[in-house]
């Protein structure tokens, strides 16, 4: 990012004449009063205060993307070429800040109410009911556990990945070939892979690993243990996002300086001592880079919970999300579902922007 | 091996010589060990669809070799030589399903390039302030939404959906997932906006074009590779989404991945039938990982070296 002024300049020389300018700032009240009085009128509808009304809030949401239609246009008319260049960065920013911000906010008033789907009355606010509520769920707080535990594999993914990476790097033939092999758990869906190893490949009677292990002599139960369980979800979630972080570092290990690593091996440093030495040191950033993205991807985890195990044995393998989901699921329970996604957003925001300072501060220290 | 010259057939030699066999041995084996660990599953997948009860309880595994390939999985699908041609109402469903998918992860890619590539380009080229946002403060705010969990948002937008008649829609989902991809196409495609020189487009200003002139003329021919890649990852994760599409679509605008998740349960041991659906919910992505991995390893590659 540049410091100061645009990387790319440009001369403005605009003569807008008054009334463009108020043309431009009439549309966007305009459009913003259209909005706000259907808003209004309907908010007046569904309390019962007018007769009429519309069926749904969907010509407030028209009105909505008319207003930024017209603020988006009203960029160039009011501001000229100036306007021109904020129109790259105003349809992302106002998406983005429509669909997550204002459900944000909706979402911290439904996690102060009662609200139950299958309840006919409306949200109730309820005060701290749901956070004493949370305070005292031991299945949440296990949950969050599990997370610790999930998002510690990723040490061991990140262990595999790099092999991974250093053997596609090496000299060998074929290598267009084992790239795209090794990419291919990637493309499939966590949902299709959940019964393609999960349901079948690990079924108890005829699945090819229970056999396997059948004749090796022990009693395939992969789910029975909840250690055993917590590890079958870590292996398949592994198995989908390995390639990720693999051709991350890949990337990283083609980008080194050849000149260095030569340089080691004139010195006389053996392979490990090269690699330990030269490259490893020199892969740091591009490893951090891959493990904090994984770490985010991890976070999120829940697919493959929800199909193979939903939570089970006894919420050995819930993870946050899982659970959540059939918070809401099973019982419907919106208000305090959100009110538990809130505060697993809180606490991810929390490690995150910790992680992100240790990194760097990490980082800096010289090697 | 300071003092000893390497002759051919000197004892020096003859290790180098089993020295660079067992890394040979070692590399292959490796990587091979591995190809399977990734192929097994999908071959499985694959050979089970063809397969009758027997086979399965059995546990066949090649081919015309310890068992007959049959359609019967297919046929649950619909999808088989003999009954392609006939009406099919399992088919049908089927193929709203795909369609469904195919749609929803196109448009929602599409308009995830569109907007994040305009964003990027602003964020690389000109200095911005909205309020007391600055250039990177902006993208730290696009980035940021990368770590916003699914959860957060699915149950605010399942009442606001409600609300708006927009739930178990595809325009529902399709604004979901591009907010979904919208961060990591910004990622890519900021980085490739800034491997292009802007001597270009001044060179292009000074010829008499406007801003977004060059922008399109100009910068966009240059980025198209990027935006490939931006797009087929946004396909690939859109695609593959399940939580989304779970909560907030019931009968209409159900994707793929809901439909094998609510078969899994109910099958039992209907092995072949849920294989053939399996298989063919993974075989598009499969085919475009084959024909483009090119792209994909290149939206990958892109943000992690700097």
């Amino acid at each position: 990012m540049s410091a100061e002024g645009d990387l790319l300049h440009t001369v403005t020389a605009d003569h807008i004449s008054d009334a463009r300018k108020r043309l431009g700032k009439a549309m966007v009240w305009g459009t913003a009063l259209l909005c706000v009085g259907l808003a209004l009128w309907q908010t007046a509808f569904e309390l019962d205060h007018v007769s009429t009304g519309f069926a749904n809030w969907r010509p407030v949401l028209y009105a909505y993307m008319l207003w930024a239609t017209a603020l988006c246009v009203a960029q160039v008319m009011v501001r000229g070429e100036a306007g021109k260049r904020t129109l790259f960065v105003l349809p992302a920013a106002l998406f983005v800040i429509s669909l997550v911000i204002f459900p944000l906010l909706f979402a911290l008033y439904i996690s102060f109410t009662d609200w139950n789907l299958a309840s006919i009355q409306g949200p109730q606010p309820n005060g701290w009911d749901n956070m004493v509520q949370m305070w005292n769920d031991q299945f949440y707080w296990n949950a969050l556990k599990n997370m610790v535990y999930y998002v510690l594999a990723v040490g061991v993914e990140y262990a595999i990945a790099f092999g991974l990476a250093l053997l596609l790097n090496a000299q060998i033939r074929a290598r267009k070939f084992f790239r795209v092999v090794f990419l291919l758990p990637l493309m499939l869906s966590p949902v299709a892979v959940s019964w393609m190893i999960g349901k079948s490949m690990l079924e108890v009677r005829f699945g090819p690993i229970s056999r396997i292990v059948r004749e090796l002599g022990f009693e395939p139960s992969f789910f029975g243990t909840p250690e055993m369980a917590r590890f079958m979800i870590m292996a398949m979630d592994a198995w989908t996002f390995i390639p990720f972080m693999m051709i991350m570092l890949l990337a990283g290990l083609q980008a080194l300086p050849r000149e260095v690593i030569e340089a080691s091996k004139v010195d006389g440093a053996t392979g490990w001592q090269s690699f330990r030495e030269v490259i490893f040191p020199l892969m740091l950033p591009v490893s951090v880079t891959a493990i904090v993205i994984r770490i985010i991807f991890k976070l999120k985890l829940a697919d493959i919970i929800i199909n193979v195990t939903s939570g089970g044995p006894g919420g050995a393998t819930d993870s946050v999300t899982s659970f959540i989901f059939r918070e809401y699921r099973d019982r419907s329970n919106v208000g305090y579902g959100t009110l538990l996604a809130m505060v697993y957003l809180v606490l991810i925001i929390i490690f995150v922007t910790l992680l992100l300072k240790l990194v760097s501060r990490w980082m800096e220290r010289p090697a | 091996m300071t003092d000893t010259a390497v002759f051919k057939d000197h004892d020096v030699d003859s290790t180098v010589r089993v020295k660079w066999w067992t890394s040979r041995v070692a590399i292959y084996g490796a990587l091979i060990l591995w190809s399977i660990i990734c192929l097994f599953p999908i071959y499985w997948t694959l050979t089970t669809s063809f397969k009758l009860a027997p086979d399965v309880m059995r546990g066949n595994m090649v081919p015309w070799y310890d068992f007959m390939p049959r359609w019967k999985g297919w046929e649950s699908l619909g999808i088989s030589p003999r009954l392609i041609g006939e009406v099919s109402t399992v088919r049908e469903e089927f193929l709203k399903r795909f369609w469904n998918s195919a749609i929803i992860a196109t448009s929602a890619s599409l308009l995830a390039v569109v907007l994040g590539s305009l964003a990027a380009y602003g964020l690389s080229r000109f200095n911005y302030r909205f309020g007391f946002m600055r250039n990177s403060d902006i993208s730290f705010f696009f980035l940021s939404q990368m770590i916003l969990p699914p959860v957060v948002l699915a149950l605010p937008f399942l009442v606001l959906y409600r609300s708006l008649d927009l739930l178990d829609s595809q325009i529902g989902l399709i604004l979901l997932y591009t907010l979904m991809v919208l961060p990591i196409v910004i990622w890519i495609m900021r980085d490739q906006f800034q491997g292009i020189p802007v001597e270009l487009e001044e060179a292009a200003l000074v010829d008499g074009l406007g801003i977004w002139g060059a922008f399109l003329q100009i910068v966009l021919p240059i980025a198209l590779p990027g935006m490939v890649a931006a797009f087929i990852l946004s396909l690939v994760l859109c695609w593959n989404e399940y939580f989304f599409a779970a909560l907030l679509s019931s009968t209409n605008a159900t994707t793929l991945p809901v439909m094998v998740a609510s078969q899994t349960g109910s099958q039992g041991i209907n092995w072949w039938s849920m294989a053939a659906l399996s298989s063919a919910a993974i075989l598009p992505l499969i085919v475009v990982a084959i024909v483009l991995e090119k792209y994909i390893i290149k939206g990958m590659a892109a943000g992690a070296v700097k």
